[in-house]
């Protein structure tokens, strides 16, 4: 028995089945997303005036990975295109593009995130907070770090600037890098360790989950396009026009995707 | 809506951002100075512009696909 409405439109909605599924299931991501959106705009204007972090985020690859997105998009469409040109080849093409772009994406992405987790805070005793690199540069240390591993000082490379001074943003992000002469910092003056991790602050619990689950919708959208490319491809022998139009539903939710990040990343990065 | 009609309304978001994150950039040349912000104003602008032209393209090219 042949399912329904593939390829033949309905009367009542004058669209195959498989484009009401996906608006159906994009107006539920809508709303996920929207949710985060919402939390994230209240949880930073309720935060006290100062103290929400910023230009710690690296704004060039925060854009480079805009530009990464923008180009996936445009080749999903091409890759459609080719397909009601009758063109299998050139869709391939197109979408081996895609797949690259998702691919560099994630890592970019990956390397932006290791460089936070080896990114500390020390709250000291007497108050005074810095941001900066623990010598060894070691991943997801704690306060609980320190007395786990017995340690009596730690060797520390302060950054020139913490991000609640009044710097420009993405100097503060480039600064961060060229740090400051190491010091010693005895543990006992040490009130809080914390990586930019989650449990750092809200601002870092936020923003992890955001670009996370925006991550993961990038993995999952590069997951369906490369079974279409691959061995969901030799439908296109038997019913080309069903075949296309699942690229043009797997292109909707790639544009959904980047249609996020769009939002995503003048948010995250330059307010 | 297929797939062209929300690859327009992504492409008009880009259009919006590129220009948008020119202008954050140039500001903040005009504010610090620093050379690096011209740079990103100017990429930024100029892909904005890039981003007009594919939009007309696109809108000649898929003439004849439904926007629904």
């Amino acid at each position: 028995m042949d399912i329904p409405f593939t390829v033949k439109l309905r009367d009542d909605t004058t669209l195959y089945n498989a484009k009401v599924g996906i608006w159906l299931f994009l107006g539920s991501e809508v709303m996920l997303f929207g949710a985060l959106f919402s939390s994230y705009i209240l949880l930073r204007v309720g935060a006290p005036p100062g103290t929400w972090p910023r230009g710690l985020l690296n704004v060039p690859i925060g854009a480079f990975n805009t530009i990464v997105l923008i180009v996936s998009s445009v080749t999903v469409v091409m890759s459609w295109a080719s397909l009601k040109l009758g063109n299998l080849g050139k869709f391939r093409f197109y979408q081996a593009i895609t797949l690259l772009c998702a691919l560099s994406f994630l890592t970019i992405k990956s390397f932006e995130y290791r460089d936070k987790f080896t990114h500390y805070e020390v709250w000291k005793t007497d108050g005074a907070r810095m941001t900066g690199h623990v010598e060894g540069g070691p991943y997801f240390w704690s306060t609980q770090t320190l007395k786990d591993k017995k340690l009596d000082h730690i060797v520390f490379h302060p950054d020139p600037h913490h991000y609640t001074e009044p710097v420009k943003p993405h100097a503060g992000a480039a600064a961060e890098h060229e740090g400051h002469a190491a010091i010693t910092i005895p543990v006992a003056e040490i009130a809080r360790l914390s990586a930019f991790v989650p449990a750092h602050s809200t601002y870092f619990a936020i923003y992890f989950t955001l670009t996370a689950l925006h991550g993961l919708h990038v993995f999952g959208g590069a997951l369906v396009i490369g079974y279409l490319w691959g061995p969901g491809a030799k439908l296109w022998k038997t019913d080309p026009e069903r075949f296309t139009n699942r690229i043009e539903i797997s292109g909707l939710f790639w544009h959904f995707v980047d249609l996020v990040w769009i939002f995503l990343f003048p948010v995250l990065y330059l307010l | 809506m297929s797939l062209k009609a929300f690859h327009i309304v992504f492409v008009i978001a880009s259009i919006l951002l590129a220009f948008g994150f020119g202008a954050w950039s140039y500001f903040d040349y005009r504010d610090q100075g620093a050379t690096a912000d011209l740079v990103y104003a100017i990429a930024s602008t100029l892909a904005g512009v890039i981003l007009v032209i594919y939009f007309k393209a696109v809108l000649r090219k898929l003439k004849n696909i439904s926007y629904l």
